[in-house]
């Protein structure tokens, strides 16, 4: 059956609203593919607007992984912005794809990618654009299977009502496996019905179907036991590992926009997985093993990657770049290579430990120094302690010292603010630390203009991690204690005019909180919310922390429970927690220990270079750590002319 | 150093592209078909390319011009094929040269313009035409960066002229076509601003959004209002004939088969 293309009702609109650009499709290396020719079809989201979501690496892998195969197609929607919405919903133009504007509601699955939990009420609006029912409950056969994936999807309790299905870890695989369940299914002639293909992907074990799962309460309102209602249904759903990143060198051909993003580059994903064991990080805890690509796969990913798109920078990616076994060389290689062509190599997430000046040096031989980014998260070595985050005030001012010795003039410095134990002298003390550093750098310098910006956020305790027993700092505790380091700053005579501070307030971390610890009550909520007219809330100037209160206040006290409730109480090690059944591979008991660690100022060491603690992952998951040194190095390349 | 100047579309869908979005798609599509660009000097180093007044966002063009300047010399038409693979389908690169005089941007002078009006009849078209062209002056507004700015639109209008909808067009539901010529002043008038004044002389409001197309920029002959190709001069050193019809009738007649608007139904 032909599907219409909606762009010519489409195109009558975007002469009224702004950056219509972003509507039209036609990027540089996406795909069309012929929609009659493929049986299995679908519609990739990242639900947030078009300038954030294209670039997404996780969107772009899977949109090539998909359409290389035979018989399949994927193509991409994004968030339209309120001005369109409302065009869209006047001139009743569904929700359509970029690629070849086709509605959503015709794919056979329309999969989300959730880096945060701030995309649920985008997703809600493009559902309901869309034309699909909002809650799973409702669809029939003729609507797609609405698939979460990211690392909200960790815990998709909160959108139980709204997704059909959630697939947590790597993608790459778990995309091709649920086609091949769909395909089977569609040529047997669809036995069954949705019911049936729903219950044949959650027997896999690698796709949690929240229909197959009831769950049960205590009086006081936390959760007595989640248990499959159907026979087949395992009891938890495993996270998915991809192993061998050289196997799987996307994407090899990065969509190239022409609208402005919010990452003009190309990135290449040098590791996966980080095992430095920071206590707040859910990412570090969920990606488990460290699975490093190796350098030769990197330099071809970047020549062909460069080739094809016409970047001038590369960007390379991981949770913490500097860490990788041959990270030196891969600087040294790349810089050497692209020496002449004005290319220009960025390192996201450098820690101040695995930072050394000749690495720094290889990344600008070509542009500016003008700033660094550390983050050591907390303000005092006591704090650092209880997070894990193994960073010396020696070492920072030692490296800090370093830079501006080499003629860099501000470093930028990341922290966090309500971290478990935390007290006000933990925060206070990020001043003397931002004092030191510029004392250090007017010292090695001699020069006076050189500045520090200090960047402070709330901290958000998160599922898979120690900290997801610990209660979340309130809003106005949060705004208390940055207020008396915002005056300490300020009120420094000698340094304080060097040091910039920028920090956000605590409200829309306490939303983040109940969305991600919440439970299957909390949907309610993000229903009142996207009902009343919220969107974007990722967005300052979207976000309306009193609409979310209100909602809370309105859905909440019938089920017993309240915004406190989830975000700043305490857990036990009894309390069943809503995500204990997705499984990501790491073991709770261990989780349980890391916890009463760090409630203790113990550190943990790093498995690549020390023995195993036992974290759980590798032999549940049945993966392994996949480090170098290679020993191989990146050659000139052969200029062809 | 060789300067090369070349005569680029913005067709179909890809007509929303903004100027700035063409600037980066353009300086990406150079490196990718690793054209040996000069380079600016100081602390960022840009390619050197300079662009000679845009169409706004959203209406389509035949007639965008730009110049680069390389360190090695190319053969024009060989660098335009190769641009052209390189850029997305609608952003074509169809005509090069290379620079052998100045001031391109001051041949520049004036622009023709098609309106595609649906559900306006050609009387109608006709009629507020001859009322537009028949005052002296229009006032007209427009929301600018520093507020409501108000001017004549009349003036800069060499010609305009009212014509029969293509024959192609679904059903028989109305359609006509504008065709306008623009001498380039300060402020710009750009056809938007003459279709408000069509609405504030004429009352003509067409039912939906007119579609706007550039068909040429170039030398404006006052006298009969026609506009010629501002690359002939170019043409002319090294040919040392005399300019060529194609070069001169472009710029009057339709735009080539397979460009406007019929994009954007794949």
């Amino acid at each position: 059956m032909p599907v219409e293309s909606v762009f010519p009702r489409l195109e009558a609109l975007l002469p009224h609203v702004q950056k219509p650009i972003q509507y039209v499709g036609g990027e540089l290396n996406s795909t069309v593919k012929d929609w009659d020719a493929c049986d299995v079809r679908w519609a990739l989201m990242y639900p947030d607007a078009y300038e954030v979501g294209l670039p997404n690496q996780g969107v772009m892998i899977l949109y090539e992984v998909l359409n290389e195969r035979e018989g399949v197609l994927a193509e991409r929607t994004y968030s339209v912005w309120p001005d369109l919405e409302a065009l869209m919903r006047e001139h009743a133009v569904p929700q359509f794809t970029v690629d070849s504007h086709r509605p959503v509601k015709a794919f056979d699955v329309f999969g989300l990618s959730f880096s945060t939990e701030l995309g649920y009420t985008n997703m809600l609006a493009a559902l309901d654009l869309a034309g699909i029912p909002l809650e799973a409950a409702d669809r029939t056969d003729d609507d797609p299977v609405v698939l979460a994936g990211g690392h909200a999807a960790f815990n998709p309790e909160p959108i139980a009502d709204f997704i059909d299905c959630a697939v947590i870890g790597d993608g790459e695989q778990a995309v091709l496996a649920i086609t091949e369940i769909i395909r089977a299914w569609k040529s047997e002639g669809r036995p069954g019905g949705r019911d049936e293909l729903l219950l044949r992907l959650a027997k896999t074990g690698g796709v949690y179907v929240p229909r197959f799962y009831d769950v049960e309460y205590l009086p006081d309102g936390r959760i007595a036991r989640v248990v499959p209602n159907r026979s087949g249904v395992p009891w938890r759903v495993s996270k998915h590992t991809v192993m061998d990143l050289d196997e799987w060198p996307y994407p090899k051909q990065p969509l190239v926009p022409l609208a402005e993003t919010v990452h003009e580059r190309m990135s290449v994903e040098i590791f996966r997985g980080c095992t430095r064991g920071c206590r707040f990080c859910q990412a570090g805890m969920i990606t488990r093993p460290v699975r490093e690509r190796s350098i030769t796969g990197i330099g071809d990913m970047v020549e062909k990657g460069l080739k094809n798109t016409g970047f001038e920078e590369v960007g390379l990616l991981s949770l913490s770049s500097a860490d990788h076994s041959e990270i030196g060389d891969i600087a040294k290689g790349l810089a050497d290579r692209y020496e002449e062509d004005k290319v220009g190599l960025s390192l996201p997430s450098t820690r101040v430990d695995a930072f050394n000046i000749d690495l720094a040096n290889e990344l600008t031989r070509n542009g500016r120094r003008s700033g660094l980014t550390f983050a050591p998260e907390g303000g005092s070595e006591r704090i650092r302690k209880v997070i894990n985050k193994m960073v010396s005030e020696e070492d920072l001012i030692r490296t800090v010292a370093t830079a501006y010795g080499n003629g860099w003039r501000q470093v930028k410095l990341y922290f966090m603010c309500g971290l478990p134990t935390e007290t006000d002298d933990d925060v206070l003390q990020i001043g003397d630390m931002a004092v030191n550093v510029i004392a250090k750098g007017r010292e090695v310098s001699g020069r006076n203009d050189i500045r520090c910006t200090v960047s402070i956020g709330g901290f958000v305790p998160k599922p898979h991690t120690p900290f997801q027993w610990a209660p979340q700092l309130s809003a106005e505790e949060t705004d208390a204690r940055l207020a008396k380091l915002r005056d300490k700053i300020r009120g420094d005579k000698k340094y304080g005019r060097s040091i910039g501070f920028r920090y956000h307030d605590g409200k829309p971390g306490i939303v983040e909180g109940l969305l991600s610890r919440g439970d299957r009550r909390v949907g309610a909520v993000i229903r009142a919310v996207y009902d009343d007219g919220g969107r974007f809330d990722g967005w300052r100037e979207h976000f309306s922390y009193d609409r979310w209160m209100a909602c809370a206040g309105k859905t909440l006290p019938a089920q017993g429970v309240d915004v406190d409730w989830y975000t700043t109480r305490e857990r036990t090690y009894e309390e069943v927690l809503p995500w204990d059944h997705l499984d990501s591979g790491l073991d709770k008991d261990w989780l349980w220990e890391d916890w009463q660690d760090a409630l203790d100022e113990t550190e943990v060491e790093d498995c690549r270079w020390t023995p195993c603690f036992d974290c759980g992952v590798c032999p549940q998951m049945d993966t392994e750590i996949q480090i170098g040194p290679t020993g191989k190095k990146l050659l000139p390349l052969t200029v062809v002319k | 150093m060789q300067r090369i100047r070349l005569r680029y579309t913005k067709r179909g869908r890809l007509r929303f592209t903004s100027h700035r979005d063409f600037q980066r798609a353009f300086e990406r599509a150079l490196r990718r078909a690793e054209v040996p660009m000069a380079y600016s000097a100081g602390f960022t180093p840009h390619p050197k390319v300079s662009y000679a007044n845009a169409a706004p966002t959203g209406t389509g063009s035949e007639a965008e011009y730009l110049e680069i300047a390389l360190t090695e010399p190319r053969d024009p038409e060989k660098l335009r094929v190769l641009l052209d693979e390189s850029m997305p389908r609608g952003l074509d690169l169809v005509d090069a040269v290379e620079a052998r005089t100045t001031g391109l941007a001051d041949r520049l002078q004036a622009s023709v313009w098609e309106l595609r009006l649906d559900g306006v009849t050609l009387q109608e078209a006709r009629g507020a035409a001859e009322a537009f062209l028949a005052a002296d002056s229009v006032e007209v507004e427009r929301r600018t960066k520093n507020g409501l700015r108000t001017f004549d639109a009349r003036a800069a209008v060499v010609r305009l002229e009212a014509l029969e909808g293509p024959a192609d067009r679904p059903g028989d539901t109305a359609c006509a076509i504008l065709r306008l010529v623009v001498r380039h002043a300060t402020p710009a008038v750009r056809p938007d601003d003459v279709l408000s004044g069509l609405r504030a002389t004429a009352d003509l409001a067409p039912p939906v959004p007119a579609a706007v197309t550039r068909l040429a920029q170039g030398l404006l002959d006052e006298e009969t209002g026609t506009v010629t190709d501002p690359l002939v001069p170019d043409r002319e050193v090294v040919t040392a004939a005399p300019p060529t019809a194609a070069g001169q009738t472009a710029a009057t007649e339709a735009p080539p088969a397979g460009g406007v608007a019929q994009e954007g139904t794949a």
